[in-house]
């Protein structure tokens, strides 16, 4: 029969295996921040960037930039860029606008996610300001415009996967928002939201 | 104090009878038995799923869901039509999920493994025998929340769960709202704690009660394919867990992980998937490989080729298969370079799985070749296994799989290394083991007819699916234009043949089970040299009470 002292290490051994699963089980929930903080870093899946102030320097070419507005189905608003698209200098600070319309007879409150095509671009995407991640209430059949200012940055003038890219497009999506400001369980639901500092 | 009534617990002891030695079991053959009663179950039930299938698929347009979402789902006759199509799509959901977590898993590695690893290392059971019966009930558990997912509302009108296997948000969680979902997660949930808990058992076994003498590298290649199974399984099954748990909380907190409308990304939710599921796949064929290992050196009477090579292929494919997940999502918008990364990484590992297919074949090189049923189904998986591999290569190609993707030729990809795969290797350790797990010879005509009706019927079903692919059929639909309509007739008859080499088998083992043959401790002759066969037919209630002492180099 088997010792006190090879019952033990098999407890040892249990309890290492355990706590393995306890590692891999964590990461899996911080995957959702490592993707975000790797997604920001990089401009992985079209994340674009927040820059602060202007860029310093100005390229040679331009770009032409396309601007998508949708509306994700059950809110009423009715959302479209003031132009469809326009050419900028590579560099060069712009300020495009938005309209959003309450089209229903109720108030209604929602948020916007944003990303950039071809995803490559998303790294040379910088806003300096824009309306996304912040909850907008409209009252029925008010109008709002809404302001982007941003640069698409010269680098990428110098990165050969990019270097070729006559045109991009800049998405905007209007989703609902259920219950404006009250989440049931906020801890959790800020562990997977995205960072609203932009 | 517990450790002296523990060592005190395992001898000296009547052996229980009745329901109590099944229920309270703490032995790894009772309840390695009742783990492969539980599998043919299961798959008997996954099996008629799929046979549903493809009776209605057997025909252009819906014949019988409509009629099926009648009965089942009480449906009025004009929601009938929509109903019976989500009703096809639970079907194919339930099946996948049964066949994965409900009948490969605990046959190959709560059954055979359960059975077989503690003696094949010259242990007297597992390390952890009342975990070792817990695992076990919570897989029964696991099933009924699963089953009970089907009678519940999944989208709004309609019951049950109809997202795939791979329950992808958004349809998982704003699509169908219903509780069917949750119980479809939480049952996942538990068949997970189940596999943990038989993870940690497994590891912990192999480490530390292998007998005097028996070192990692003399160990038998099925102890070093469920050593590295359960490794995966620790690895991985965290992840799905953390995965479905975080839809959980989307569906029912408020929380927006996989909901792009407060911050979250679906795209996430299919990274953490296929990190799971990956690894899964192999987790589904590695003891596969382990038990046809010894079935070819047994029947060829030689010991394995290159026991070295074979015995770190397997651990080569359980790392290398970690990094390959995304080559399941080349359609999701990756950049070209992570695309290149994964097309190169699962190319890799053709590698090691080539080194064990040719290991296989050099063991039969110049051997002495006995075809009893066992062998036959070991051969038959080897070359089924093959063609599944390389389809497989052909699908890690990012370019190819941009069309192919989401297609039958996938369905038949995986069905070749699965289907064809790993339930031919749990029908070829069936036919080797049953005599030793019931002292009962199974006569070998059964096998062999076993094997035709299966090996005809399996290509009936599933090689006319390349062409389906080919030709961008769809996978996942009730319904499909008619000029689909010739190899999908064809594909349905031989989803029949098979389903009757089925009820063939059954009635072969209560033949059996009735003729009551007996086996002798080694009815396989010289070429079976692991311990197994050194003990009686079937093993008593408790072996090695002295422990054997391994001195050879014989594996």
């Amino acid at each position: 029969m088997r010792s006190i002292k090879q019952i033990k290490q098999d407890r040892w051994l249990a309890f290492g295996l355990v706590s393995v699963f306890i590692v891999m089980l964590s990461i899996s929930f911080a995957s959702a921040r490592l993707y975000e903080m790797f997604c920001k870093a990089t401009g992985y899946g079209g994340t674009t960037q927040v820059a602060s102030a202007s860029s310093k320097a100005l390229g040679q070419r331009n770009i032409r930039v396309r601007f998508d507005a949708n509306v994700a189905p059950g809110l009423p608003w009715k959302f479209e860029p003031e132009k469809s698209e326009i050419e900028v200098k590579l560099g060069e600070t712009v300020e495009v606008y938005y309209t959003i319309r309450n089209t229903s007879a109720q108030d209604a409150t929602g948020i916007a996610t944003y990303n950039v095509q071809p995803d490559m671009m998303g790294s040379f995407f910088n806003k300096i300001q824009c309306f996304c991640f912040t909850e907008q209430t409209l009252k029925a059949g008010e109008t709002r415009t809404e302001t982007v200012v941003f640069f698409v940055d010269p680098a990428m003038e110098k990165d050969k996967h990019t270097d070729l890219i006559q045109s991009m497009t800049l998405s905007y999506t209007f989703a609902t928002v259920k219950s404006p400001n009250k989440s049931p369980s906020k801890s959790l639901a800020e562990l997977g939201k995205s960072s609203k500092t932009d | 104090m517990a450790y002296a009534a523990e060592l005190n617990s395992d001898h000296d002891h009547a052996i229980p009878t009745g329901w109590r030695r099944y229920v309270y079991s703490t032995n790894h053959k009772d309840i390695g038995m009742m783990y492969l009663w539980f599998a043919l179950f299961a798959g008997i039930v996954g099996g008629l799923l799929s046979v549903a299938m493809r009776l209605e698929l057997q025909e252009p347009g819906i014949q019988y869901f409509n009629g099926l979402a009648q009965l089942i789902q009480g449906a009025s006759p004009e929601t009938a039509m929509d109903v019976g199509k989500h009703l096809y799509n639970v079907f194919v959901t339930a099946h996948g999920l049964i066949m994965i977590f409900f009948m490969v898993m605990p046959a190959l590695i709560g059954g055979f493994a359960n059975w077989f690893v503690p003696i094949m290392i010259g242990a007297p059971d597992m390390a952890f025998p009342r975990m070792n019966n817990v695992s076990f009930w919570l897989l029964p558990a696991a099933f009924l929340l699963l089953i009970c997912s089907m009678f519940v509302e999944g989208p709004s009108g309609a019951n049950g769960v109809g997202g795939g296997w791979t329950i992808y948000p958004p349809l998982s969680t704003t699509g169908q709202p219903g509780p069917a979902m949750d119980f479809a997660i939480l049952g996942l949930h538990i068949a997970g704690a189940s596999s943990i808990l038989g993870a940690i058992n497994f590891i912990t076994t192999i480490f530390n009660m292998r007998a005097p003498g028996m070192t990692l590298h003399r160990m038998p290649l099925f102890a070093w394919s469920v050593l590295v199974t359960a490794f995966l399984l620790l690895l991985s099954l965290p992840v799905l867990a953390g995965a479905i748990t975080m839809l959980l909380t989307d569906r029912n907190f408020g929380t927006s992980f996989f909901s792009p409308a407060g911050g979250g990304d679906p795209i996430l939710f299919q990274h953490l998937f296929w990190f799971f599921g990956h690894p899964e796949v192999y987790i589904l064929i590695l003891p596969a490989f382990g038990i046809i290992s010894h079935i070819v050196s047994t029947f060829s009477k030689k010991p394995i080729f290159g026991y070295l090579g074979m015995a770190y292929a397997m651990v080569a494919i359980g790392a290398v298969g970690f990094v390959v997940w995304a080559h399941h999502m080349f359609n999701s918008g990756l950049s070209l370079a992570t695309q290149q990364f994964f097309v190169a990484a699962t190319m890799v590992i053709a590698v090691p799985t080539g080194v064990k297919i040719f290991s296989w074949i050099a063991t039969m090189w110049g051997g002495s070749i006995d075809f009893k049923a066992p062998m036959v189904w070991a051969v038959g998986f080897i070359f089924l296994f093959t063609v599944g591999g390389v389809t497989g290569v052909v699908l890690a190609n990012a370019g190819v799989d941009r069309t192919l993707h989401g297609t039958y030729y996938v369905i038949a990809h995986f069905h070749y290394v699965l289907s064809l795969g790993a339930v031919f290797a749990v029908f070829a350790g069936w036919y080797y083991w049953f005599p030793k797990m019931t002292g009962y010879v199974i006569p070998n005509w059964i096998g062999i007819v076993h094997f035709w009706i299966s090996f005809i019927g399996a290509n009936i079903l599933f090689f006319p699916q390349h062409f389906l692919g080919l030709a961008g059929m769809p996978r996942r639909y009730v319904d499909y234009p008619d000029s689909y309509a010739y190899w999908n007739k064809i594909s349905s008859y031989g989803s029949y043949i098979f389903a009757f080499g089925i009820v063939f088998f059954i009635c072969g083992v209560v033949y059996t089970y009735r003729r009551k043959e007996l086996a002798g401790n080694n009815p396989w002759g010289e070429g079976a040299t692991t311990l197994e066969w050194t003990l009686t037919s079937p093993p008593p209630y408790h072996q090695f009470e002295t422990l054997p002492r391994i001195t050879g180099s014989d594996h």
